[in-house]
């Protein structure tokens, strides 16, 4: 257990300390998000339908934009062999790395994700809906994305596989989020589907540890 | 019986074999020197004796039992030094050996000796990208001097070193081998290492 506190502060550490790579998530999450008025107009009642969809969108690419980071720095510099020749069992390895990727992206977005609702003039009743399905979402995101991470690993071109690989996972995510949302907006139950995304949270977090630490096993033989 | 010994390797990198009928056997303090040419497996087979490549034949046994039944176990009594060394950029030089130790589950009172040990001592706020590549490897080399690993697995150890390192690096491995520990290092330089035994691979072409 030490071995994984270790690991997840170590990344922390890593990410605050190359504070421009967490802070080029949110902002490309802000930004990316800013430019749909421009391209939509600036119809509010058109923007508020688009708003929760956009901000989940943005979320699920600005998570994919910083994942090539979180196995590949160790596997350049050697330490991704020392991390694999310890006691500790890869599957805690593969859960310490998915976990940090949360706390430098899933997490300073659902901060920044009230800023992006107000500038797509998202209702303020959507707001708390809007944060549910964020914190529902986006540890999915960074647990799927930490297993194409690990399977793309070494290989040529990896970002551009690691996105085809991801981005089809993550469309139940999209749909589950988006629906409880705009389910909760439009004054029906939103608990349905946000139950099925918490149901698919506790699957990825027992099933891609495993995955992931099998895919780190053969990426370094 | 020996207490560390592998029988019959063989090693497939992608489709070329890299290594084949390498055999070996080493008692507690013995020294394993691989010889051989660039491109003969030498750090294939170091990376098998870690568990870090399965074997495409033979077997590793320490203390009798094959370590592919307990890995995780054979993966706690050794140390592995490659040719990279495992340094963050970001980090100083005492946030790099603290968090192997913390990893690794050493009290974390063995850092500094360590790095004074390696005679790096002076160097320990200075960030990882200062450091130039002999004092990187000193400090890769100091990941050994924490903790008392039974084996320890040295792909060219001395490599970016200078005269003081070389003598470092053989103390480091001279003390191990009094403790009962055993070392594997590849070198194409002769170290100063007592009576090591010698591996020489031939250099392979299928």
């Amino acid at each position: 257990m030490n071995g994984f506190l270790a690991l997840l502060r170590r990344d922390l550490r890593l990410g605050l300390r190359q504070g421009v790579d967490a802070l080029v998530v949110v902002l490309f999450f802000l930004v990316a998000g800013a430019l749909f008025p421009f391209a939509v107009g600036p119809a509010p009642d058109l923007l508020a339908r688009l708003a929760g969809g956009v901000a989940l969108t943005m979320a699920a690419l600005a998570a994919l934009l910083s994942l090539d980071r979180l196995y590949q720095p160790d596997l350049d510099d050697g330490s991704l062999d020392q991390i694999l020749l310890s006691p500790l069992p890869l599957e805690l390895v593969a859960l310490a790395k998915a976990a940090a990727h949360w706390l430098l992206t899933g997490l300073p977005l659902m901060i920044a994700a009230p800023l992006l609702a107000l500038m797509l003039r998202l209702p303020a009743e959507g707001q708390m809906p809007l944060l549910l399905s964020l914190a529902l979402s986006t540890p999915i995101l960074s647990l799927l994305g930490g297993l194409g991470a690990a399977l793309t690993l070494g290989a040529r071109r990896s970002g551009v596989l690691l996105t085809f690989l991801v981005l089809p996972l993550y469309i139940p995510v999209l749909i589950l989020g988006a629906a409880g949302l705009e389910a909760s907006l439009s004054g029906t139950e939103g608990t349905p589907p946000w139950l099925i995304l918490a149901g698919l949270d506790v699957a990825a977090l027992a099933l891609t540890p495993w995955a992931t630490a099998a895919a780190l096993r053969e990426a370094n033989g | 019986m020996a207490l560390f010994e592998g029988e019959d390797l063989a090693c497939r990198r992608g489709e070329a074999l890299v290594l084949e009928g390498v055999s070996f056997a080493l008692d507690p303090g013995d020294a394993l020197w691989l010889e051989g040419p660039n491109g003969s497996g030498k750090s294939s087979l170091l990376r098998l004796m870690a568990g870090l490549l399965r074997p495409e034949s033979g077997v590793l046994r320490w203390d009798g039992a094959a370590i592919a039944v307990d890995r995780e176990a054979h993966r706690a009594r050794l140390r592995h030094l490659g040719h990279l060394d495992a340094v963050k950029a970001q980090l100083s030089v005492t946030e790099n050996l603290s968090f192997w130790a913390e990893y690794w589950g050493i009290a974390g009172d063995v850092v500094a000796p360590a790095l004074a040990r390696l005679g790096i001592g002076h160097l320990a706020g200075s960030p990882g990208r200062q450091l130039s590549a002999g004092q990187r490897r000193r400090l890769g080399l100091a990941r050994l001097a924490l903790g008392s690993a039974a084996l320890w697995l040295l792909d060219e150890p001395a490599a970016a070193l200078d005269t003081d390192g070389t003598a470092l690096l053989a103390a480091l491995i001279s003390d191990c081998r009094a403790r009962g520990g055993i070392v594997v290092y590849s070198s194409h330089e002769t170290l100063p290492v007592e009576r090591p035994h010698r591996l020489r691979l031939a250099p392979f072409t299928s």
